[in-house]
């Protein structure tokens, strides 16, 4: 991985490739990587859809190496969502697929000139780019299954749907798992948005002839990575429950603790949430003859995925996650999971994020479009979306557009961005991460739900505002760190309790790349990440006060604990203060 | 007094979804849970009427108890 492969959608007499050595870039991996070249290389007023705008791929430090967990990808541009810096990350085979080929980065740049909707083909051959203009259109499921036709079953796919043609901010890029499903996507924030932009339909990886990326000391890699998986199989969260029931097991708890946005965020609980618990959903994949316990790509050793087949034991999706099963369900006022799985997989096969998707369509239901609670409207409602029709262009562009076509004044966003599956009156930590991620709401981004809720790493009491900005601080730097590692997420909760676990991952690091990191130089490179979205979300003009939920989170109250979010504007304003 | 008891996740196999205690006024949840046999450290998260508690906790007429194994998820 020593290499950025620049593409210039733009050159002159076509697309051009060109392969660069990191230079500056240097050492730095997945969401380090893509925030480092877009703070510097994108002009922060530039239009997001526009020739000076970037979109970088990148891998993490440690992808295409044999560490567990390593296999998540990183999406980086300016966000046409937001307006600010967008790292948007996936799981799936790609990431390690382009470890392996050598590539620390894949920067799209420029934009096409005329019409043509291109393919890159990258493999032992070296790098070829192709109009194909037969692609135009194609959702991701027909896609893939073109390109397998094509170039065979090694292959990894990064891929946009129609939605991504259409440049729509709700956008998202796709990505491959090991049966060659273009499940899992980079969602949020309108990524998909910025590649239709470029004009690149379809990016296909092969790595045949390549081998695992090598460590500078095997001996110590290879037994800091036994001691990491153990450590992961130790602990209950990711040795027992996700992959028994994936993350929508938060379903119930979420709704338990009267943290569950209901109806657009009108109450703190939903009387439909057992019926689409994780509970619920493993057992329906159980009967169905599939299952529960699917790895989002090779070397995950968690495996929270699942899939889901329809009543007649057909494929119909993944094992939706638990914020789809959320703004497609609950959120909607829907508790029926085939709907919410037939949602999930419209939403991929179009190249849809599934919040910013369900979020609009609930906000567009308290717009008097359809009906809380009606399945069938919010199925055709995504048809529109994947037509491109004058209504489904509207919840394309996620739900602040949505909101203001509507006439709706609850509009659950922060810098445009719709906010997840947690209500931030009853968890008011999450709350601060919304306000001030530089990502817009995001809950991935400084994940309170694990100290506030699910006693990982501590408690924090939800329901009060004391010591939410210093849990949301720590969670958002250390965030930072781990996305640029190329781990998941996940790792996070052996890794907050387990101090024998942290230890390994960062044995990891350091015997892979021969250095010597502590806990304080992971703090270091969480803080430089976090500074530098910062000083490119600053220098495209925004300011403190877009640091901030929506007002009416903090004059209406949420049942069932009757509260507001009441952490104070000069307490957000502390997060970043290190 | 009467409380209803919500068990989730792994902790309802063998046991029940939900179901109804009559007990003392001083039941506590330590209580609950050796009845139903659960041990303490697989009851990781507990709520009475939605806020968190611990095993100490006393119980009232018409509370709600949800018990949870360890989850996570994101
Ligand atoms: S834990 Fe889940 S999201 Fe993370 S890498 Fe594994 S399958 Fe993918």
């Amino acid at each position: 991985m020593d290499r950025i492969l620049r593409i210039n959608m733009g050159a002159e007499g076509g697309p051009k490739a060109r392969v660069e050595p990191l230079g500056e870039y240097a050492g730095l991996g997945g969401r380090g990587m893509t925030s480092s070249i877009i703070s510097r290389e994108v002009p922060p007023l530039c239009h997001p859809l526009g020739s000076e705008n970037k979109l970088v791929i990148a891998p993490g430090l440690l992808s295409g190496t044999g560490a567990a967990m390593s296999g998540r990808l990183s999406v980086g541009c300016k966000s046409p969502l937001t307006g600010g810096i967008k790292e948007a990350n996936s799981g799936g085979q790609p990431a390690q697929v382009l470890g392996r080929l050598g590539y620390a980065a894949i920067v799209l740049e420029g934009s096409p000139g005329g019409q043509d909707l291109y393919k890159i083909v990258i493999n032992k051959d070296g790098v070829r780019i192709e109009a194909d203009n037969s692609l135009r259109m194609l959702p991701n499921y027909d896609l893939v299954n073109r390109m397998r036709e094509q170039y065979g079953d090694r292959i990894a796919c990064i891929s946009i749907g129609p939605a991504g043609e259409m440049k729509m901010a709700a956008a998202s890029v796709a990505c491959t798992d090991p049966d060659l499903r273009p499940s899992r996507h980079a969602g949020r924030g309108g990524v998909g948005a910025v590649m239709g932009a470029k004009g690149v339909k379809v990016i296909v990886l092969d790595d045949t002839g390549f081998k695992a990326r090598q460590p500078k000391d095997l001996e110590k890699f290879r037994d800091a990575n036994k001691r990491f998986v153990e450590g992961l199989a130790r602990h209950p969260v990711t040795g027992q429950a996700l992959p028994a029931y994936g993350t929508n097991v938060l379903t119930n708890i979420i709704n338990e603790a009267g943290a569950y946005p209901a109806f657009n965020f009108k109450g703190g609980q939903f009387e439909g949430a057992s019926r689409i618990s994780g509970e619920t959903f493993a057992e329906l994949e159980t009967k169905r003859g599939a299952g529960p316990t699917h790895a989002c790509h090779r070397g995950c050793v968690i495996r929270c995925s699942g899939i889901f087949n329809d009543r007649d034991g057909k494929f119909l999706s993944k094992q939706p996650e638990y914020e789809t099963v959320w703004a497609h369900g609950g959120h909607c006022g829907i508790d029926d999971p085939d709907t919410i799985a037939m949602l999930d997989f419209l939403d991929d096969n179009y190249g849809l994020d599934t919040i910013e998707t369900g979020v609009a369509i609930g906000v567009a239901m308290q717009g008097g479009i359809a009906k809380f609670g009606d399945a069938r409207a919010a199925i055709d409602l995504v048809h529109e979306v994947g037509r491109g029709t004058p209504l489904g262009r509207v919840l394309g562009a996620g739900a602040a557009v949505a909101g203001k076509v509507f006439g709706v004044e609850k509009v659950p966003v922060v810098k445009g961005q719709a906010l997840p599956a947690y209500d931030p009156r009853a968890v008011q930590g999450i709350g601060v991460t919304y306000a001030t991620s530089p990502m817009g709401a995001d809950h991935t981004a400084g994940y309170c739900i694990a100290t506030n809720i699910l006693k990982c790493g501590g408690f924090v009491d939800p329901l009060k505002p004391d010591g939410q900005v210093d849990l949301s601080r720590n969670l958002q730097i250390a965030t930072a760190a781990i996305d640029a590692t190329g781990m998941c997420l996940f790792i996070a909760f052996a890794v907050l309790d387990q101090p024998d676990t942290f230890q390994a991952l960062l044995d990891l690091l350091n015997s892979f790349y021969g250095l010597e990191l502590t806990a304080d130089s992971v703090a270091a490179l969480g803080k430089n990440i976090l500074t530098m979205e910062r000083d490119f979300n600053s220098r495209a003009g925004f300011t403190k006060e877009h640091d901030r939920l929506p007002r009416f989170f903090s004059t209406d109250s949420l049942s069932p604990h009757n509260i507001t979010f009441m952490v104070k504007n000069e307490e957000l304003d502390r997060v970043f203060e290190w | 007094m009467k409380v209803t008891v919500k068990l989730f996740a792994s902790l309802s196999r063998g046991r029940f979804a939900v179901g109804v205690f009559e007990g003392e006024a001083t039941l506590t949840v330590r209580d609950i849970l050796a009845s139903l046999k659960i041990p303490e450290e697989e009851a990781s998260i507990i709520f009475i009427n939605g806020r968190h508690e611990d095993a100490d906790a006393a119980l009232g007429d018409g509370d709600t108890l949800a018990v949870f194994p360890p989850v996570g998820g994101g």
